[in-house]
């Protein structure tokens, strides 16, 4: 399935999330991800939210959220360089002989410890999604027992 | 200014322009209708249910333009207004409703009469606002009808928690200007895409125009009329734009779709250039979306963005106001002949758009509503519909020729809509007569109001087409579920005996309409014979004040044309 990220400059008022997740379930969008929080300015607040659909659904969600009163602003990144990351903690099973391996492979990918327990070693990564993914898949056979992903945050390589 | 909440909603309400608003009471709504009881410059109706009051407020709103206001208790009280809300929703009618609500130290408590009607009216409504504070109310209130009435209009919902209408704000002015940088609807027209669409109607062998409610909206009648003549473009109306384009005019074609006239669709399959103004390509108006248009390209007038493309490709979109964008566009094309195409169409045509068999034995439906088209033609009388198949007969055989003058649920197809419209519009036009078409079925679901419309001797003329049936329902078991007509007998019930079909069941039908409304004070006259028809209306047209008209017409006349749903719009079913 296609994704497209896009980001929502929205009125930080209270129901304003629920107007935009509202606006998905009833219009049968699906998201693949969706996080929120304010901005430089306390009186917006900026959604990023990782659409899955064809170019026309995209084309209706971009129109919809647009057309919701409480939304200011919509930019779709498509075509534009964006810096892109994700932000996940991982607890992996770990022995005394896996140990060494796993914080090797973590180091690669530039994730660090967090916390280390007798039996398990919780790590935090900040990458680009991509990056985060080939990290959970190359660290899933050792076990992975809980895994947190943030969602996508995106920000255009300069201001337009 | 010091004033309390309540006082704020009411001086708020007369500074808007609101001179009737529809409303019912209830425990949190009480301080609310304590202040309008000193609103001398507000007239304030008691409806009998809310649904009503949301349909009245949505019938006076069509037929004055101005914004519809309705006023409802907490609970209960506010989820009836959900149906009405959601039916000026889908045809983008200016409202505003003010629900009572908890106070606010008890919202989320599952107080009694406590309902989240942000939540609940949320995908209903344009926008709604929860007021926490009397000090945010003015702006609310201000932004509540700017936002109804602007852009592509819609119901607005303030919910008003009653500590917050007991409360006092000290220093009170209603703002005067609103501004909202997350609002900021697209009014002229880009005049690039202005200048495409010129270009391309240029190039038109066979254009036609397609518009709708957008243009009754906006007040682009006169614009649209302007073009439809330069170009010599036949029109054709949807169920939304009913008599922004006159019903006569030989360039007018009816409405489309489903129920639309056979000319009307056809000139949709064979048009090169089809000029869209004010509609959203419904599906009841396609037919089924990948064949429709095969060889147009197409031109989109339209005040919302996300109209758009959403259903249908459009080539040439132009957002904004109808009206400014139609005199620009007219502006810029050139005047065409009368072609090969007109003579097409006219052929079509063939001197009517719509028939039926007439008979002198039984009434026949369409001919109830011809006689009515006859009589009232001449006068500035409105027509409200319910559903059904009366709402259908009535677009087709009843020529409109002003904007403003029919009032139908379109999108939301609501049943019951009809009479609390009239009687919202007729007050709405200073006690202007409206008739309300209705089949027996859909009367029945606001008929409560004949009380509202008895005691404010309010003149609305009803006509019921009874049937006997849910017609419309009826009508498709017939014809597509091998005549099993489950729930649709409005004789039958739980103690039928095997059932032998129409005019053979000897259970009496209830309730007696004529007595009905005499019971509530308002005359009703009776037609059981054709010849009947047009003197028993001319008995409640006359009747000074509202009348209650039934007509006994065939109880298995079925609405044609008809384009099955989901089919190609060629593929027309003219009788069964």
């Amino acid at each position: 399935m296609n994704t497209r990220t896009i980001s929502v400059l929205v009125e930080n008022h209270s129901g304003t999330l629920s107007r935009i997740s509202g606006l998905f379930a009833s219009r049968g969008y699906n998201i693949a991800s969706l996080t929120v929080g304010e901005t430089e300015d306390q009186s917006i607040s900026r959604m990023t939210i990782v659409v899955e659909g064809d170019e026309a659904i995209i084309e209706q969600v971009v129109k919809q959220l647009n057309k919701l009163i409480d939304v200011i602003k919509v930019i779709d990144f498509e075509g534009s360089p964006v810096i892109e990351r994700e932000f996940i903690l991982v607890r992996v099973d770990s022995t005394k002989s896996s140990r060494h391996e796993i914080i090797e492979l973590a180091d690669l990918f530039g994730a660090k410890v967090a916390y280390v327990g007798a039996s398990s070693i919780t790590f935090e990564l900040s990458a680009p999604c991509e990056i985060v993914n080939d990290f959970i898949g190359l660290i899933k056979p050792y076990g992975v027992k809980e895994l947190i992903r943030t969602g996508k945050v995106a920000m255009a390589q300069t201001r337009k | 200014m010091k004033k309390k909440g309540a006082e704020i909603l009411v001086d708020a309400l007369i500074k808007e322009g609101v001179d009737v608003l529809f409303g019912y009471p209830g425990g949190q709504a009480i301080p609310i209708f304590d202040a309008l009881y000193d609103a001398k410059d507000l007239t304030v109706v008691l409806v009998r249910h809310e649904q009503a009051a949301a349909h009245a407020a949505d019938g006076y709103a069509r037929a004055t333009g101005k914004v519809g206001v309705c006023l409802a208790t907490s609970g209960p009280g506010a989820t009836n207004l959900v149906t009405g809300l959601a039916n000026a929703y889908l045809d983008s009618i200016p409202m505003v409703a003010v629900t009572g609500q908890v106070a606010t130290p008890y919202l989320g408590t599952d107080a009694f009469q406590e309902a989240d009607m942000v939540g609940i009216s949320r995908p209903v409504t344009k926008h709604n606002f929860l007021v926490k504070d009397v000090k945010e109310l003015p702006l609310i209130l201000k932004q509540a009808f700017y936002i109804a009435r602007t852009g592509r209009p819609g119901p607005v919902l303030v919910d008003l928690p009653a500590d917050v209408s007991r409360a006092v704000l000290d220093d009170y002015e209603y703002p005067r200007e609103v501004s909202m940088r997350s609002y900021k609807p697209t009014v002229v027209g880009h005049p690039r895409q202005i200048e495409k669409a010129a270009g391309l109607i240029k190039t038109a062998k066979k254009p036609m125009i397609y518009a709708g409610g957008g243009v009754i909206t906006s007040g682009a009648h006169a614009e649209l009329f302007e073009l439809a003549i330069k170009l010599n473009a036949p029109v054709t109306l949807t169920l939304m734009g009913l008599g922004a384009f006159p019903g006569e005019h030989e360039l007018f074609m009816g409405m489309p779709g489903m129920h639309g006239s056979k000319t009307a669709n056809m000139a949709f399959q064979e048009a090169d250039v089809i000029i869209s103004v004010g509609v959203r390509f419904d599906d009841r108006v396609t037919g089924h979306v990948g064949s429709f248009a095969p060889k147009a390209k197409i031109i989109h007038l339209d005040i919302d963005p996300a109209a758009i493309s959403k259903i249908v490709r459009v080539d040439i979109p132009v957002v904004g106001d109808a009206k400014n964008i139609l005199a620009a566009l007219n502006k810029l094309v050139s005047p065409r002949e009368p072609s090969e195409w007109n003579e097409t169409i006219k052929k079509w045509k063939d001197g009517r758009l719509f028939s039926y068999k007439h008979s002198d034995k039984t009434i026949k439906p369409q001919y109830v509503i011809e006689q009515l088209y006859k009589l009232t033609k001449d006068s500035d009388t409105l027509i409200a519909t319910e559903v059904g198949q009366h709402q259908m007969w009535t677009a087709q055989y009843y020529k409109f020729t002003r904007p403003r003058s029919f009032l139908s649920s379109g999108g939301l197809g609501t049943m019951g809509f009809g009479l609390p419209a009239a009687m919202g519009a007729s007050l709405g036009l200073g006690r202007r007569d409206v008739v309300n078409v209705a089949g027996d079925g859909s009367i029945q679901m606001n008929i409560q109001e004949l009380a509202t419309i008895s005691i404010n001797r309010i003149p609305v003329k009803i006509v019921i087409l009874n049937n006997e049936y849910l017609g419309m329902v009826r009508q498709w078991q017939e014809m597509f579920w091998n005549k099993r007509y489950s729930s649709t007998c409005l004789r039958g019930g739980t103690l039928c005996d095997e059932c032998k079909g129409p005019g053979h069941c000897k259970i009496n039908y209830v309730p007696d309409f004529v007595r009905l409304a005499e019971s509530y004070g308002i005359p009703g006259f009776r037609a059981t014979q054709h010849a009947d028809v047009e003197h028993v209306l001319k008995q409640g047209l006359d009747t000074d004040g509202p009348a209650l008209m039934e007509f006994a017409v065939a109880k298995e006349e079925n609405v044609f044309p008809m384009v099955p749903a989901g089919k190609p719009l060629d593929q027309v079913m003219e009788e069964l």
